[in-house]
C-alpha cells in the first residue's frame, strides 16, 4: 500500500484523465469546462507533488521507481510549467478552433509520461513513460488537421520521433544484452569493466534523448514542427519535453554509467557545442519567429548540456538552474506571441513585429527583456544561466568549451537584438488587439519581472537547486 | 554598519528612472525636471563623498560588502581615490546630458532619460565595484542602453553602427567573462581587495591579461578595434556620444589601472612594448585620419582614439608621472570630450548637417559659441593652461623615463593634434560665411550657453589648478605603483 501512497501525483492524474474522458463522452459542448478542469487538476497534482516531498530518497515497485528529492523538484517544475502554459494559451486555443475535448486531456496524458520519465529507475519503465509522452505530442502537434502545416509537422514528428525510439529501443536491449538488467541500479553494480556492447547502447539511448531536447545533429525535425504547429502546442514542445528528457539524461548518465564518465563525456560536449554553435548560426537567416525560437531553444540546449557534460554536481545544479530560467524565458516569450493579434488571426512572423515599440510600448518593453535575456546579457536571468554553466565549466579547466560557448553567445546576440531592431527602430504598423486574457497578462508580466529582477537575490532560484544531489 | 553612501549613489539614478517610468510621457516638463532633479541631487552626493573622502590613505573607503550569491560572490563597492574623480566626472556630465536634450530629442523623450539614468546607474557601479563579477555585470549592462540609445535615437545609419558597437563590445567582453570565472577557481575569489594581497599565480597571468585587454582594447578604443567608435559616435544623438566619450571610454582605462594593471603585474610588464607599439599607432594613424575627416562628429571621434592612446601610454609606464598624467588626461579628456561633443551638437540642432564644408564664418553669426569652441579646441590639443596639456604633459614625462624614441613618437601626436583641431576650428569659425543657412542661425540659448560656460570654466580651472585632482588621486597612485613593483620584484627574485 505504501508504495501506491508516493505515486499519489501519477494516480491522481491518471484517474482525472478517465475521468475528464467520461466527461467529454457523455456530456456536450464540455470542452471548455474540461480545459479549465484539467488546469485546475495540474494545480491539485502540483499540490500534491509538493506535499510528498521525500526526506530521503524513496526506492518503489522493485526499485524500478524512485523519488527523491531532484524528481520531485523536477515534477513540480513540470507541473507547474503545464499549468502556466495552458493558462496562457487559453485564448489562442479557443480562437483557432483547436479546442476539443482531446486537446487538453493529450496534454495531461504526455504531463503524466514525462512525470513517469523523471521518476523512472529502469530502462522500460522509462520507456513507457517516453512514448506515453511522445504519443500524446504527436497527436498534438498535428492537431490542427485542417491545416497542411499542421499535419506535416504531425506527420514529421511522429516517422522521426518512431526512428528515434527504435534506436533508443535498441541501445536498451543491447545495456539490457550486456549486463543482463534493465534496472539502473543493477546495471551499475553488473557493468564494472567497460564493454563495447554497453557503451553502444548508451550512444543510442543519448541519440534518442538527444533528439528530444533537439541537440545537433538530432535536431532536423524542430524548426518544422515549431513552425507547423499551432503555436499553444509549440510552446509545449519548447518546454516541457526538454526539461523531462533532460532530466532523464541527468539520472541516466549520473546513475548506471558514472564510471564510464570518461566514455560519454565526449559525446555529450559534441552534441553541446554542435547545439550551442549551430543553433546560432542558423537562427540568423531566420524570417518567421516560431523557427527562430526553435533554433534559438537548440541553442539553449547546447549550454545545458555543457552543464552536464562536466561530471560535477556543481554542473548538474547549474543546467537545472539554466532549464528553470529557460523556462521563464520561453513562456514569456511565447506570452508575447500569443499577444501578436489582430482580430483573432495571430501573426508570428519576425517583420510583424516592425515599430511594435511605438504601439504597444509595455508589450515591447517585455519583449526586449526577454530578448536580451535570451542573449544573456547582464544583469538579466539570461546571463546568470550562462555564468553558472560557465562556472561549472571553467572549473574543470574545458576552456574549449567555454570560448566556444561564450563566443556562439556573441553570434546568437545577433538574432535576438535583430529582432529588438525591428522593434524599436522601424517604422510601425497597424496596432494590434489589446483584448488579452488577464491570465496571459498576468504570466508575461510575472515572468519578465522574473527575469528583470532576477539579479536582485539570485539565492531564491538557485536554493531550490542547491539541495540535488545526483552524484 | 554606517549610511551605504556608495550604493546610494548607484541606485539612485535607477530609482529615479523607475519613478520616470510611471510618469505620463506627455508631461515632458515634468520628465525633465523629475530626471535633472535626481543627477543633481546624485552629482551633490559624489561632492559630499569627495568632501569627506580621506586623502591621505590608498585603502579603500566606505566599502560596503554584502553576500549576494551564497558561498560565490560578495556585493562589494568602495572607492579609492582613482575612482572617486570617475564617479564625479560621471555624475557631472550626466545632469548637462540633460539638460542638453531640449533641443536634441524630439522623440520618446521619457524613454531617452530612462536609459540616461540607468547608463549613471551601471557606470558609477563599474568605478566602485570591488568585485569582479559586479564588476562585469555593470560594465556589460551598459550594452544594453547604449545600444538603445543608439539604435532609437540615432542618425541615418543608427541600426548598423548600434550592431557595431553592441557586437565589438560583447565579443570583446565574453572573453574577460572567461577569465573572470577562472581567477576565480584561479585564487578562490572574486573580491579584488583580496586578489591584490593574494596575488595571481604568473604562469596564468598572460592569458588572463589577455582577456581582459581583449575587453579593455575594444573599449578603450585601441587600434585596431577602434572602428566601431566614429561610427557609433556619428549616429549617437549628442547626449550619446558625450556618454560614449566622456565615461564610456574611461570605464576600460579604469579597468586597465584596476584589473589589467593591479592584478596582473608580471604580464602587464610583459606586454609594455606591444601596449607601446599599438598605442603609438593609435595616436599617430588615428590623428593621420582625423585630418581627413569631413565630418565634425567623426573628426573628434578619432581624436578621440588618439587621446586614449596617450592614456594607455601613460598607464603602461608605470612611472608616477606617467600613471597620474594618464588618469589626469581621462578626467580632462571626459570634460574637453564631452564640451566638442556638445558644441557640435548646437549647430546639428540649428543646421542639420555635421560636415565641416557646411559651415564657416560662424564667428560673424555666433560669437559667444566661437569663443567657448576655441577653449574647448585649445583644450583638446593641449594648450598650456588647460587640463589638456597638464594630462599630456605628464604622460610625455613619464614616457621619457622609459623610453626616449616612444616618448619622441608620441610628441609627434601633440602637434598633429594641433593641426586637426585647429585646422577644424578654422574651417568652422573662420573664412567667409558661404553658406546661405548659417545668416540666420541663432546664437547660444541659455540652457547651451550655461553648459558650455560651465565646461570651459572646468577646463581652465582645472587647467591652471589641478591640485584637487592630484591631490586625491597621487596617494593611491604611489601605492599602486609601489605594490606593482614589489609584486614584480618578487617575481623576479623567485626566477633567478
Amino acid at each position: 500500500m505504501i508504495n501506491l501512497f508516493f505515486i499519489s501525483t501519477e494516480i491522481f492524474l491518471s484517474l482525472s484523465i478517465l475521468f475528464l474522458l467520461l466527461i467529454g463522452v457523455f456530456k456536450k459542448n464540455s470542452e471548455s469546462f474540461i480545459y479549465n478542469f484539467s488546469c485546475i487538476i495540474l494545480l491539485v497534482g502540483l499540490a500534491i507533488n509538493i506535499n510528498l516531498n521525500p526526506q530521503y530518497p524513496i526506492d518503489l515497485f522493485n526499485n524500478s521507481y524512485k523519488i527523491d528529492y531532484f524528481t520531485t523538484l523536477i515534477k513540480s517544475v513540470i507541473l507547474i510549467s503545464a499549468f502556466l502554459v495552458m493558462l496562457c494559451s487559453l485564448n489562442y486555443v479557443k480562437q483557432n478552433d483547436i479546442l476539443k475535448i482531446e486537446y487538453p486531456i493529450l496534454i495531461l496524458c504526455s504531463i503524466l509520461g514525462m512525470l513517469v520519465m523523471v521518476s523512472s529507475n529502469d530502462l522500460i519503465v522509462f520507456y513507457v513513460g517516453l512514448e506515453l509522452q511522445s504519443l500524446a505530442l504527436y497527436v498534438l502537434a498535428a492537431f490542427k488537421r485542417d491545416n497542411i502545416l499542421s499535419s506535416e509537422s504531425g506527420l514529421k514528428y511522429f516517422i522521426l520521433s518512431a526512428l528515434s525510439s527504435g534506436l533508443l529501443l535498441y541501445g536498451c536491449s543491447l545495456i539490457y544484452g550486456f549486463s543482463s538488467s534493465t534496472n539502473f541500479d543493477l546495471i551499475y553494480q553488473n557493468s564494472e569493466s567497460i564493454e563495447y556492447g554497453i557503451i553502444f547502447g548508451i550512444v543510442f539511448i543519448l541519440v534518442g534523448l538527444a533528439f528530444k531536447i533537439t541537440a545537433v545533429p538530432f535536431h532536423m525535425w524542430a524548426p518544422d514542427v515549431y513552425d507547423g504547429s499551432p503555436t499553444s502546442v509549440t510552446v509545449i514542445f519548447a518546454i516541457l519535453p526538454k526539461i523531462a528528457a533532460l532530466t532523464v539524461i541527468i539520472n541516466f548518465l549520473y546513475g548506471p554509467f558514472l564510471e564510464m564518465f570518461d566514455q560519454w563525456q565526449a559525446v555529450i560536449i559534441f552534441l553541446s557545442i554542435g547545439s550551442m554553435v549551430f543553433g546560432a548560426i542558423a537562427a540568423i537567416g531566420q524570417k518567421k519567429l516560431k523557427r527562430l525560437i526553435a533554433y534559438s531553444s537548440i541553442s539553449h540546449m547546447g549550454f545545458a548540456l555543457a552543464g552536464l557534460s562536466v561530471g560535477t554536481n556543481e554542473g548538474i545544479q547549474n543546467s537545472i538552474i539554466y532549464l528553470i530560467i529557460y523556462l521563464i524565458m520561453n513562456i514569456a516569450f511565447f506570452c508575447c506571441l500569443f499577444m501578436l493579434k489582430r482580430e483573432n488571426q495571430y501573426f508570428d512572423k519576425v517583420e510583424d513585429l516592425s515599430g511594435l515599440s511605438k504601439n504597444h510600448p509595455l508589450l515591447s518593453l517585455s519583449m526586449m527583456v526577454i530578448l536580451f535575456s535570451l542573449a544573456g546579457i547582464p544583469p538579466l536571468a539570461g546571463f546568470f544561466a550562462k555564468f553558472y554553466i560557465f562556472t561549472a565549466v571553467i572549473e574543470q579547466s574545458m576552456y574549449f568549451l567555454a570560448i566556444v560557448g561564450l563566443l556562439s553567445t556573441v553570434i546568437a546576440a545577433f538574432y535576438y537584438i535583430r529582432l529588438i531592431k525591428v522593434m524599436y527602430f522601424d517604422e510601425q504598423k497597424e496596432r494590434y488587439d489589446l483584448n488579452h486574457s488577464i491570465g496571459l497578462k498576468m504570466i508575461l508580466v510575472v515572468s519578465s519581472t522574473i527575469i528583470l529582477i532576477y539579479f536582485i537575490n539570485p539565492n531564491i532560484i538557485n536554493n531550490f537547486v542547491s539541495n540535488i544531489t545526483v552524484i | 554598519m554606517s549610511f551605504p553612501i556608495i550604493s546610494s549613489l548607484i541606485l539612485l539614478p535607477s530609482i529615479g528612472a523607475l519613478f520616470l517610468f510611471f510618469i505620463n510621457s506627455k508631461n515632458i516638463t515634468g520628465i525633465k525636471y523629475v530626471s535633472l532633479f535626481v543627477s543633481i541631487i546624485n552629482f551633490l552626493i559624489s561632492i559630499y563623498l569627495w568632501l569627506i573622502f580621506d586623502q591621505s590613505t590608498y585603502e579603500f573607503q566606505f566599502v560596503e560588502s554584502r553576500v549576494w550569491i551564497k558561498n560565490f560572490i560578495n556585493y562589494k563597492v568602495g572607492v579609492d581615490g582613482i575612482s572617486i574623480l570617475f564617479i564625479i566626472l560621471t555624475t557631472f556630465i550626466i545632469p548637462l546630458c540633460i539638460l542638453s536634450v531640449n533641443s536634441s530629442i524630439k522623440n520618446r523623450l521619457k524613454e531617452f532619460l530612462i536609459a540616461i539614468l540607468l547608463m549613471e546607474t551601471l557606470m558609477i557601479g563599474v568605478f566602485c565595484s570591488l568585485d569582479l563579477v559586479i564588476f562585469y555585470l555593470f560594465f556589460e549592462g551598459g550594452l544594453i542602453p547604449m545600444f538603445l540609445i543608439i539604435g532609437i535615437w540615432g542618425g541615418e545609419r543608427r541600426v548598423y553602427s548600434a550592431f557595431k558597437f553592441f557586437l565589438f563590445t560583447l565579443l570583446g567582453s565574453v572573453l574577460m567573462l572567461i577569465a573572470v570565472i577562472s581567477i576565480y577557481w584561479i585564487a578562490g575569489t572574486t573580491d579584488v581587495e583580496e586578489l591584490y594581497k593574494l596575488g595571481i599565480d604568473p604562469k596564468y597571468q598572460n592569458l588572463l591579461w589577455l582577456a581582459f585587454f581583449s575587453s579593455f582594447a575594444v573599449k578603450t578604443p585601441m587600434w585596431p578595434v577602434h572602428t566601431w567608435l566614429p561610427d557609433a559616435h556619428v549616429e549617437a544623438p549628442t547626449a550619446g556620444s558625450v556618454l560614449l566619450a566622456a565615461i564610456l571610454l574611461k570605464m576600460a582605462g579604469y579597468g586597465f589601472i584596476r584589473f589589467s594593471i593591479g592584478l596582473f603585474p608580471v604580464a602587464s610588464e610583459y606586454f609594455v612594448p606591444f601596449i607601446f607599439v599599438i598605442s603609438l599607432i593609435a595616436i599617430i594613424y588615428t590623428s593621420l585620419v582625423a585630418l581627413m575627416q569631413d565630418d565634425m562628429k567623426k573628426l573628434i571621434a578619432y581624436s578621440s582614439v588618439a587621446h586614449m592612446g596617450f592614456v594607455t601610454l601613460g598607464l603602461f609606464t608605470f612611472t608616477q608621472q606617467g600613471v597620474e598624467g594618464g588618469i589626469f588626461q581621462m578626467i580632462s579628456h571626459g570634460i574637453v570630450s564631452a564640451a566638442l561633443f556638445f558644441s557640435v551638437g548646437v549647430v546639428y540642432d540649428r543646421t542639420h548637417s555635421r560636415r565641416i564644408n557646411d559651415y564657416g564664418g560662424l564667428v560673424n553669426v555666433m560669437p559667444k559659441y566661437s569663443i567657448l569652441l576655441m577653449v574647448f579646441t585649445l583644450g583638446s590639443l593641449g594648450l598650456p593652461g588647460t587640463t589638456g596639456f597638464i594630462g599630456e604633459f605628464l604622460i610625455l614625462m613619464g614616457t621619457f623615463k622609459k623610453s626616449f624614441l616612444v616618448a619622441a613618437i608620441a610628441s609627434l601626436g601633440v602637434i598633429l593634434a594641433a593641426a586637426y583641431m585647429l585646422w577644424l576650428y578654422k574651417r568652422v569659425v573662420f573664412g567667409e560665411l558661404t553658406n546661405q543657412k548659417l545668416l540666420k542661425i541663432i546664437d547660444l540659448n541659455k540652457v547651451e550657453l550655461s553648459i558650455l560656460t560651465l565646461l570651459a570654466l572646468s577646463i581652465i580651472f582645472f587647467g591652471f589648478y589641478p591640485d584637487p585632482f592630484s591631490n586625491t588621486y597621487s596617494v593611491s597612485v604611489e601605492n599602486f605603483l609601489n605594490e606593482y613593483n614589489d609584486k614584480l620584484n618578487s617575481y623576479n627574485l623567485q626566477n633567478q
